[in-house]
C-alpha cells in the first residue's frame, strides 16, 4: 500500500432513486489511500445512502464505482468485502455471549489438522491484531464484559483481520469516553499512515477538525463541496452543512408565556460514574429546549425526573420543595409526565388498542376502587383521538397499524390526559410527518401558554427555535450555555460569517454553541 | 385495517368473522370436536347427560388452575409449579384438618398456596430469576415438602362437609366442582377484563418497557399473577382432596402442561400482552372431550396419547397461522 496519493476508491456521479424519491442526486465521493475523509451532512443528506452503495447494500440507479482502479459493477456486500472495504456499525454488531477472539473470526475460524476450531490459533491471531493497533483487550473476555469504547475497538479490530484498504466508521464516537476517544483516534492516525482510506462521519465538528484531511459535504442529496479542512472555519462548515435549505419555522413562533415562578428546579442533577452535573431551573409557561449532541446527557435528564435513570444523583426541587423521585408513579405524584424517546419501545404496547395505551398511565382516573369503567375509558379515549387528531379507524385499532406521526400522538395524549404540571419530550417529532410536526409544536406552545411547562429535547435545531423560550445547551452532562431564543436572533456586533433569513443564522448560531459547547 | 367496515349500526357477519376467527377458533373447535363425537359415539353414549357431567368433573380442576394460568401467561410469565402445588395443598390441607378441622384446613391450604406464590414472586422481582427457572424449581420442591410431610403415603379426609364443599358434592344437583370452575372463570375473566390490575396485567405482557414508562409497578405485578396462581393451584388440590377424601403428592402431577394447553388452545398468548379467560376454560373443556370422546372410541391409551397430542398441535396450528408476519 505505498500509492500514497492514488484513491483507495472513487465513485462518480451517484444516483439513487428511491420510488420516486431522489435520495442522491450525482454525488461524486473519492478517498485516497493514506487519508481520513470526513463525510458530513444532516441526518437525511444522503450520507447512510451514499455509503450503502459502497459496501454493496444498495444498488445504484446509475454511476460508476471504482475500487482501486478498476471499475466495479454489481457490486453486493461480499464483493465489497473482497475489494477491502469494511464497515465500522454504529450500532454494535457484536455477538454479546461469544468471546473478543471469537466475534472476530466468527465464521471465519481458524482451524486445525482435523478441521476443528482452534481457539488457541485465534486468541494468538487475535492477540496479533491488537498488538499491532496499540490496544489492550484480552481476546478471550466475553464481549458484554467490554466497555462500548473496548467493543468498538473490536469491531475494528474485526475489520483489520480481514485486512481492509477502506475503513468506514460511522458516528464512532458517541457511545465513548474522552479516553477512549483518544485512544481510537490515534488508532485512526496509525491506520492511516499504514497507507489505508478512512471515511468518517460524525455530527461532532470538533472532531473532524483534528482527525480529517478533507470534507465532503451533502445536502439534501446533492454534493455541495469537496475541500481541505483548512480552508474551513466552523463557520463557513456549519453554513456549508445546513445551508439556507432548511426549512424556515419562524411561523411556528408564539409569543412567550414564560412567567417568573421556578417550578422546577435541578442542582447537581448527574448519574454517578459519568461526567457532569445539571444545574436548571424551568419556569411556569415556560418552554425549555435542550440542545446537544448524541450522548450529551440529555435523556438522562430525562429519564432521572420520571426516576427511570439508575445511580442518579442530585437535587430536585417542585415548587420549592425538595423531592425524591425513585420511579415514574413518583414522578406523575409530582405532576411529571415523560414522552419517552423510543415511541415503540418505551411509549407503547404496540399490539394493544389506542383506547388501552391511552388509558395505561391514567387507570386511576377512569376507574372506581377495583373496576375499570368502560364508558368513562371510551370517552377518554374518543375525546384524545379527537384533540390530538390522531387518524384511526376507531379506538379499538391496535396501534401498530397507525402511522409513526399518529402513533406519537397516542403517547402525547395519553400523557395530556394525566394533566401534567410538567411535560418532558424527549425527541418528540423524530421520524415522524411535517404535518405531526408542526401539530406537536403548536400543542406544546399551548400548553406553555394555559402555564405548563415543559422540558423540549430535540437534536433537530429548527424545531427547537421554534419552540423553546429558553435553550439549554449541554456537553458531556452538563449545561454549557443557555440562551433565550430572542438573543439567538440578534445579530452580535461583529461581522457576522452567517447567512440567509433572520431564522436561519439563529439557527446556525445555536450550531455553532452546540459544536463549541461554550459561547 | 383492510376490511374496515364504515356502516353505522348494522352487524355485520362477513366481516367480524373475518376481522375475529382467530382469536375465536377454539369455539369453533370446540363445536367441530363435540359435532364430531356426537355423530361418531352416538351409540356408545358420548351425549349422555351422565357423559357430559363427567366430562365436566373431569376438567373443572383443570378449567381453575388455567384461569390463573391465564392471567400469568399474560403478564408474559409462566408457572409451571401449579400442578405439584396442588399436590403439596392437597397434602397440608388433609393434614390440617386432621388436627385442627375444617376451618383450619381451608386456612392453611390457601396459605400453602400464599407462601409459595410470595416466594415464586419474590425470586422472580427481587433476585430477577425467570419464572421458568423459579416456577421450574418450585414444582421439585413442592413436590418434594408434600412427599416429606406426609411420608409418601395418601392422607385421609374424613371432614365430610369439606368433602362435599370441595368437590365432592351436588348443591342444588349441580357438582359442586362445576360450581368451582363457574365462580373462577367469573371472578378471573372480571378481573383481566375490567380491573385496573387485569389492564395493567395485560400491558406489562404487551411492553414491560413501555408499562414501567407508564408508571405501572412491574413487579407488583408479576408478584400478584404468581401469588394468584399459586393460591388457584392450593384450590384446586383442596379440590382434588374434597373429590378423592385424601391428600396425595401425586395429585395435580403433570396437570401444569394441560394448564397452559388449556390456556394455549383458549387463545391466550405464550409471549403475554394476550388473554382470554373463558377461552381457556373452553379449552381445558375441549381437552377434557377429546380425553372422554377417545376412551369411548375405545382407543388404547397409547392410541389416545398420540391422538390427543396431534388434535392439539392442529389446533395451536390453526391459530397461530397468519400470526407470523406480526
Amino acid at each position: 500500500m505505498s500509492q500514497a496519493t492514488s484513491n483507495a476508491f472513487e465513485m462518480r456521479a451517484m444516483v439513487k432513486n428511491f420510488g420516486g424519491v431522489r435520495a442522491l442526486k450525482s454525488v461524486d465521493l473519492a478517498v485516497a489511500f493514506g487519508e481520513i475523509h470526513a463525510l458530513l451532512g444532516e441526518n437525511g443528506a444522503g450520507k447512510s445512502t451514499i455509503l450503502k452503495i459502497l459496501q454493496g447494500v444498495y444498488r445504484p440507479t446509475s454511476g460508476t464505482i471504482v475500487v482501486g482502479g478498476k471499475e466495479v459493477s454489481g457490486l453486493t456486500p461480499r464483493l465489497a468485502s473482497e475489494l477491502g472495504i469494511g464497515m465500522i456499525f454504529q450500532e454494535m454488531s457484536l455477538v454479546p455471549t461469544l468471546t473478543v477472539a471469537q466475534n472476530i473470526f466468527l465464521l471465519r475460524e481458524p482451524t486445525n489438522a482435523l478441521g476443528l476450531i482452534s481457539d488457541r490459533q485465534m486468541v494468538a491471531k487475535a492477540r496479533e491484531i491488537f498488538a499491532t493497533m496499540g490496544v489492550d483487550i484480552d481476546p478471550r473476555a466475553e464481549v458484554s464484559a467490554l466497555s462500548a469504547g473496548q467493543q468498538q475497538l473490536t469491531e475494528i479490530a474485526k475489520a483489520l483481520s480481514q485486512d481492509v484498504s477502506v475503513l468506514i466508521l460511522d458516528e464512532p464516537t458517541s457511545a465513548l469516553t474522552a479516553s477512549e476517544v483518544e485512544i481510537l483516534f490515534q488508532l485512526l492516525d496509525k491506520l492511516r499512515a499504514q497507507g489505508r482510506a478512512i471515511v468518517y462521519v460524525s455530527h461532532r465538528m470538533d472532531e473532524i477538525f483534528r482527525i480529517a484531511a478533507r470534507a465532503t459535504v451533502l445536502r439534501d442529496g446533492n454534493k455541495i463541496a469537496t475541500r481541505p479542512l483548512a480552508d474551513y472555519t466552523l463557520e463557513t462548515l456549519i453554513a456549508d452543512i445546513m445551508g439556507k435549505a432548511t426549512r424556515d419555522m419562524s411561523d411556528l413562533i408564539a409569543d412567550s408565556a414564560a412567567t417568573s415562578d421556578v417550578v422546577l428546579k435541578l442542582r447537581g442533577v448527574g448519574v454517578e460514574g459519568r461526567p457532569g452535573s445539571v444545574d436548571l431551573d424551568l419556569h411556569a409557561g415556560e418552554v425549555l429546549g435542550l440542545a446537544g449532541l448524541m450522548g450529551a446527557g440529555r435523556s438522562r435528564i430525562a429519564r432521572t425526573l420520571f426516576g427511570l435513570q439508575p445511580g442518579a444523583v442530585g437535587e430536585i426541587e417542585i415548587n420549592g420543595a425538595t423531592v425524591s423521585i425513585r420511579s415514574p408513579s413518583d414522578a406523575m405524584a409530582h405532576g411529571i409526565a415523560l414522552v419517552p424517546e423510543d415511541r415503540r419501545r418505551q411509549g407503547l404496547v404496540l399490539e394493544h388498542s389506542v383506547e388501552d395505551n391511552i388509558a395505561l398511565p391514567v387507570l386511576g382516573a377512569v376507574s372506581g376502587r377495583i373496576m375499570v369503567h368502560g364508558k368513562r375509558r371510551a370517552k377518554l379515549a374518543d375525546e384524545t383521538i379527537a384533540k390530538m387528531t390522531i387518524k384511526t379507524d376507531s379506538r379499538k385499532s391496535p396501534a401498530n397499524a397507525l402511522s409513526g406521526g399518529n402513533q406519537q400522538k397516542i403517547v402525547i395524549g395519553k400523557w395530556l390526559a394525566a394533566l401534567p404540571e410538567i411535560l418532558i419530550m424527549d425527541e418528540p417529532t423524530a421520524g415522524i410527518d411535517i404535518g405531526s410536526k408542526t401539530e406537536i409544536i403548536q400543542l406544546v406552545r399551548a400548553l406553555a401558554a394555559a402555564g405548563k411547562s415543559v422540558i423540549f429535547i430535540s437534536s433537530e435545531l429548527a424545531e427547537l427555535l421554534a419552540v423553546s423560550d429558553r435553550i439549554a445547551v449541554m456537553k458531556n452532562g452538563s449545561v454549557t450555555e443557555t440562551v433565550s431564543r430572542h438573543d439567538l436572533h440578534v445579530d452580535p456586533e461583529e461581522v457576522d460569517t452567517l447567512t440567509g433569513s433572520a431564522f436561519q443564522r439563529a439557527e446556525q448560531r445555536l450550531q455553532l454553541l452546540i459544536q463549541k459547547g461554550a459561547a | 385495517m383492510a376490511h374496515t367496515d364504515t356502516r353505522q349500526g348494522g352487524f355485520d357477519l362477513v366481516s367480524w368473522f373475518k376481522s375475529s376467527w382467530r382469536q375465536n377458533i377454539i369455539y369453533f373447535g370446540f363445536v367441530a370436536v363435540f359435532v364430531f363425537f356426537a355423530i361418531t359415539l352416538h351409540d356408545r353414549g358420548f351425549t349422555d347427560p351422565l357423559n357430559l357431567l363427567n366430562i365436566f368433573r373431569q376438567s373443572a380442576i383443570i378449567a381453575v388452575m388455567a384461569v390463573a394460568m391465564t392471567l400469568v401467561l399474560s403478564s408474559g410469565e409462566i408457572d409451571l409449579s401449579v400442578g405439584a402445588v396442588a399436590g403439596l395443598a392437597s397434602v397440608t390441607t388433609a393434614l390440617a384438618i386432621a388436627s385442627g378441622g375444617l376451618v383450619m384446613g381451608v386456612a392453611v391450604g390457601l396459605l400453602t398456596g400464599v407462601a409459595v406464590g410470595v416466594i415464586n414472586g419474590f425470586l422472580s422481582t427481587k433476585l430477577a430469576i425467570p419464572t421458568f427457572l423459579t416456577t421450574l424449581a418450585m414444582m421439585g420442591i413442592a413436590t418434594g415438602a408434600a412427599m416429606w410431610i406426609s411420608d409418601t403415603r395418601a392422607v385421609p379426609v374424613l371432614n365430610q362437609s369439606f368433602a362435599g364443599f370441595f368437590g365432592g358434592g351436588t348443591p342444588f344437583g349441580i357438582p359442586s366442582l362445576l360450581l368451582w370452575m363457574i365462580f373462577a372463570g367469573i371472578l378471573g375473566h372480571v378481573t383481566l377484563r375490567h380491573t385496573r390490575f387485569g389492564r395493567q396485567v395485560l400491558s406489562v405482557g404487551g411492553n414491560a418497557v413501555a408499562s414501567r414508562y407508564s408508571g405501572v409497578n412491574t413487579a407488583r405485578i408479576k408478584m400478584g399473577v404468581l401469588v394468584i396462581s399459586s393460591t388457584t393451584a392450593a384450590l384446586a388440590g383442596m379440590l382434588y382432596a374434597g373429590r378423592l377424601q385424601s391428600g396425595r403428592f401425586q395429585l395435580g402431577e403433570g396437570d401444569e402442561l394441560s394448564v397452559i394447553a388449556a390456556a394455549v388452545l383458549g387463545g391466550t398468548s405464550l409471549f403475554g400482552g394476550r388473554g382470554t379467560v373463558i377461552g381457556s376454560i373452553v379449552g381445558a373443556l375441549m381437552i377434557g372431550v377429546i380425553n372422554n370422546g377417545l376412551i369411548l372410541m375405545s382407543l388404547e391409551y397409547s392410541q389416545q396419547l398420540i391422538a390427543r397430542g396431534a388434535i392439539i398441535i392442529l389446533a395451536v396450528a390453526i391459530s397461530q397461522a397468519g400470526r407470523k408476519q406480526d
